[in-house]
């Protein structure tokens, strides 16, 4: 095909990429580079999990059961999360908060079984000084952790938000960003329990 | 009301959400099964089973939850990814590439192999 209006023919696009919703692209990107900095602490963990120092294994101190709840936890305040969005879509604002409440509260169950694991771990002589290992196990999952707890502090402050104002675009654009957050926050556990507490069990 | 774009580009459906966490608690109780009740042999088995579940997980939670596909944001989602990915990948095969050949190379030599050195 030879266009006779140009003069000569060109390799890139004549108009730029303009995208529908800027801050969700852009909290994409967050997520991306937060992705990162976990992957730069699973490769930590990757090195040192096995390094004891003389000090307990993973199968020693790993309650199982106990990470099977917290999993659980995380999981069904992920779709409980979905379900919120499905109101917010419905205008229902009632049921929105409803439904970022039991989110909430399962997340707040999740961290309150992490601080009981760590506050019994460094209770028992396994804190973060022992040993590479739990050196390392501390600033993964704790990392995770502080993510979570963060989650939960903008999740009240939206709460209050949409309650006072209602659903407008700028808080439905806001109650998006962190459905992103809290799923993504889910991808990076699945990463932690089975990588730390699953394999970490192994003989 | 509120546009579309505001609402951004996917239309959430409960069908999609019920999809992913059934899929999610079938592939996350299967391997905390195995690891419990000790089902597979050896360490390295079960190892390889648990990351393949971990990494069918991700997908099913990236296309589920996060409503990940080619055309979201244009596809720039997805390049995006495709590009964390590839660090992550570099990131930790590197350091365990890395380090294993670090660690076997510095290994305290035993007394047979100290008298046999020039």
């Amino acid at each position: 095909m030879f266009d006779q209006t140009e003069t000569s023919p060109r390799f890139y696009l004549t108009r730029e990429y303009h995208p529908e919703n800027g801050t969700l692209f852009g909290f994409w990107l967050y997520l991306m580079s937060d992705c990162l900095v976990f992957a730069c602490l699973f490769a930590v963990y990757a090195v040192l999990g096995r390094n004891y120092a003389g000090g307990p294994s993973g199968s020693q101190i790993f309650e199982l059961p106990l990470v099977a709840v917290n999993t659980s936890l995380l999981l069904l305040s992920s779709i409980t999360y979905g379900f919120a969005m499905l109101e917010m879509q419905r205008n229902r604002l009632p049921a929105t908060l409803a439904w970022l409440a039991v989110t909430g509260t399962l997340g707040a169950g999740f961290i309150g079984i992490e601080l009981h694991e760590f506050a019994h771990l460094i209770q028992d002589g396994a804190g973060p000084q022992r040993s590479a290992f739990l050196s390392s196990f501390f600033t993964l999952v704790g990392t995770h952790g502080l993510h979570v707890s963060c989650g939960l502090v903008w999740l009240a402050t939206l709460m209050v938000q949409s309650a006072k104002r209602g659903l407008s675009p700028e808080n439905r654009r806001r109650l998006l960003c962190l459905s992103m957050f809290w799923h993504f926050l889910d991808v990076v556990w699945i990463g932690v329990f089975s990588f730390v507490y699953l394999m970490g069990v192994l003989p | 009301m509120t546009t579309h774009a505001e609402q951004g580009a996917t239309h959430f459906t409960l069908p999609g959400y019920v999809t992913g966490f059934l899929l999610a608690v079938v592939l996350t109780a299967i391997p905390f099964w195995l690891v419990m009740s000790r089902q597979l042999p050896g360490a390295n088995v079960t190892s390889i089973v648990i990351l393949a579940f971990a990494a069918v997980q991700v997908v099913v939670h990236m296309v589920y939850f996060l409503h990940m596909d080619a055309r979201s944001e244009g596809g720039w989602n997805l390049l995006a990814l495709l590009f964390t990915v590839m660090l992550v990948v570099i990131a930790l095969s590197g350091s365990l590439w890395v380090m294993y050949h670090l660690n076997h190379n510095m290994m305290v030599p035993s007394m047979h192999d100290m008298s046999n050195m020039p």
